[in-house]
């Protein structure tokens, strides 16, 4: 080896010394792994905006530090899901992992950032067992479980005085998950469900079960679907004419972002959710109306879950004055912050979950409007989590 | 389930499984008869139904002239395709078949995006079959799905009458059984696949304007018709139209009375079925050309 190579080296060596010794000044790295492309696609992008748009209001910095954003589209495809959070983890070395929207590549980004113990906020993904078996202290999320807007729907139609219902879902993960939630409340307020009926995933042939239904007649039924699959249902469903015999209930993805596509189907539909879209609070209007200035969009619950998991990240920096090497108290300060969000305050349990009020809301028109709190600080029950 | 449910529940599968050979048959011609694996059938299926969004508002209750419209543009878009495309491919392996087929998913589901975007959106049926008639205590059959069983049985009548009665549908069996002797006996073949490859687009992209009321239209739907639409095939006989259109109901009653009885297991019964039928005739039900 030649002395000038040696000598670069050297000075390489003592450069990047230099330079960890001022991390305090280089930017942190956010990497973002949401859906670019696929069904999901536009659920990635407002995730990616609302988060964006806290980070702007804050002047473009989290506790002083720069914000430098890494991004990956995970395709909703869990086979690809750990090569993608590697590139981000060890490719780009971010600090802090964003995403996702899908469960199962979600559940692979938890597993991914247990093992490299790297940060990571969950901004839609429900699956119960990343704040359940597989939760984790460098784990949070900002959005939901599936159990939780469940429990709130069982425990509203429990109370509407029903007492026979049927569920019908798509037979995977969140499908069970989501019914499961609602049969433990609805069965606690005194109700049975009869028939758990089930099609795989993502079949919308539901002709069949709904002759089922119509010969079951339950009080009330309960779905679990998202995407063209929920506007099918539920166009299919007011087709069949059970919406007048038999109230349809669901979790909010039933109806959110696709009541102009359900159209008539839908009007006077009651499901729950952590967010609503005429939520009158102060919180909300600003924030609805600086979404709108920013991105010329109308936000949405994925925009706000968004907008949170750039809030719990704020408030973890903050207590450690960005300084992202003091892990511990970090994890700890993003546990213990009460969150201010446009859905309305919430806090995080010790799982990692956010404990939230529940709304009741209506549909009408092309708008989930609030009625009332179904639910108040709700919390996932968290079961299989040690920590 | 008493016998009232159980008429319902036959009604259901003979009306799935119409809509299944709509969309089959033309796989079967473009399959069967020019050996191609088309893997962007489902594309075009999901063409005709974001076709029937588009052309929706300039119609309005003119719903058979927008089919007719539809078709006419899918047949033009499916020959262009052909000549473009597909014709360089009946002499090449199947591989390179797939590859370019699962391009043109890409490309196809790509541009839906840009000129559409990802949101869900509904087709209004048209006002004069918004209706629906009472059936059983609690239930309702709207009137749309029957117009959709009935133009399905239109379509397979004028298929079996096109391939079985005409000059046209001769030279179609022929050209299934045996492409050179055709060839020798002074017929321009590569006309006569570019005609069948036309009209297997129109045909999925019929179905899939039909459907499209009844399913909304929504990014990735063709992919899911597709793997049911090559069980189909493959039930019924490879190329073969009446072999289609048994396999089409026999999927029907298995998918439609496996998720009744077993909702559990309701995916695997139609793969089950397709199992037990290629042991027993490895070549489907039907010949080719039939």
């Amino acid at each position: 080896m030649s002395q000038s190579f040696k000598t670069t080296l050297v000075a390489a060596a003592l450069a990047s010394c230099a330079f960890g010794a001022h991390a305090q000044g280089a930017p942190i790295k956010v990497g973002f792994m949401l859906p670019y492309t696929g069904t999901y696609a536009s659920l990635g992008n407002m995730i990616e905006n609302g988060f964006k748009l806290y980070v702007q209001e804050q002047g473009g910095k989290l506790a002083g530090r720069e914000i430098q954003y890494f991004k990956v589209d995970d395709e909703s495809e869990p086979s690809k899901a750990t090569d993608n959070v590697n590139k981000l983890i060890k490719r780009d070395n971010v600090d802090v992992l964003v995403g996702t929207v899908h469960s199962g590549v979600a559940l692979a980004m938890a597993k991914a950032a247990k093992e490299n113990n790297t940060l990571l906020i969950i901004p839609n993904a429900g699956a119960d067992a990343i704040t359940g078996p597989m939760c984790g202290a460098n784990i949070v999320r900002s959005s939901f479980s599936n159990w939780q807007p469940a429990f709130a729907m069982g425990k509203v139609a429990a109370e509407k005085g029903h007492k026979k219902a049927i569920t019908i879902t798509w037979n995977y993960a969140a499908g069970a998950e989501s019914v499961k939630g609602f049969k433990e409340a609805f069965e606690k307020g005194g109700g049975t469900v009869a028939k758990e009926l089930n099609l795989p995933f993502p079949g919308v042939e539901f002709q069949a079960l709904l002759t089922e239904i119509a010969a079951q007649k339950p009080d009330a039924v309960y779905a679990f679907f998202a995407g063209g699959g929920a506007v099918k249902f539920v166009k299919d469903y007011a087709a069949a004419g059970l919406n007048k015999s038999i109230p349809l209930y669901g979790p909010g993805f039933l109806t959110d972002g696709t009541l102009e596509a359900q159209g008539p189907a839908a009007q006077g539909m009651l499901t729950t959710l952590h967010y609503a879209d005429n939520l009158d609070t102060a919180r909300n209007n600003a924030f609805r109306k600086s979404f709108a200035l920013a991105y010329k969009a109308q936000a949405d619950v994925y925009a706000v879950q968004g907008y949170d998991a750039a809030q719990i990240l704020g408030a973890g920096l903050k207590a450690v004055n960005g300084d992202i090497a003091k892990r511990d108290a970090l994890t700890a300060a993003m546990h213990k912050v009460t969150v201010d969000s446009p859905r309305g305050k919430f806090t995080i349990s010790p799982a990692g979950n956010p404990v939230q009020d529940f709304y009741l809301r209506e549909a009408k028109g092309n708008n989930n409007e609030y009625r009332s709190i179904a639910v108040k600080a709700l919390a996932d029950p968290a079961r299989g989590c040690k920590l | 389930m008493d016998l009232a449910t159980f008429l319902v529940q036959c009604l259901n599968a003979v009306q799935y499984g119409l809509l299944l050979f709509l969309v089959a048959s033309g796989l079967t011609l473009i399959f069967g008869i020019m050996g191609v694996i088309n893997l962007a059938h489902g594309s075009f299926y999901m063409i005709g139904a974001y076709l029937a969004f588009a052309l929706a508002p300039y119609f309005g209750d003119w719903f058979i002239a927008r089919l007719v419209v539809g078709v006419l543009l899918a047949a033009l878009f499916g020959y262009l395709l052909e000549w473009a495309f597909f014709s360089f491919l009946y002499r090449r392996e199947h591989l390179q078949q797939v590859l370019l087929t699962y391009a043109l998913i890409l490309v196809f589901e790509e541009l839906r995006s840009i000129l559409v975007g990802n949101d869900v959106h509904g087709v209004p049926a048209p006002g004069w079959l918004a209706g629906s008639f009472p059936l059983g205590e609690l239930m309702s059959y709207p009137w749309y799905r029957v117009f959709a069983s009935a133009a399905c049985i239109v379509v397979a009548l004028a298929l079996y009458w096109v391939v079985n009665r005409t000059r046209l549908g001769m030279m179609i069996r022929a050209g299934a059984s045996n492409r050179d002797m055709v060839r020798g006996l002074g017929i321009d073949i590569r006309l006569l696949y570019r005609v069948v490859f036309a009209g297997g687009v129109a045909l999925a992209a019929l179905a899939g304007m039909i459907a499209a009321p009844l399913s909304s239209v929504y990014p990735g739907m063709g992919g899911s018709v597709l793997i049911i639409c090559f069980v189909v095939v493959v039930i019924g006989g490879i190329g073969s139209i009446t072999g289609a259109l048994i396999a089409s109901l026999l999927v029907g009653f298995v998918d439609t009375f496996g998720k009744v009885f077993f909702a559990e297991y309701s995916g695997v019964f139609v793969y089950l079925l397709m199992a037990v039928i290629l042991v027993w005739r490895p070549e489907g039900l039907m010949k080719r050309g039939f």
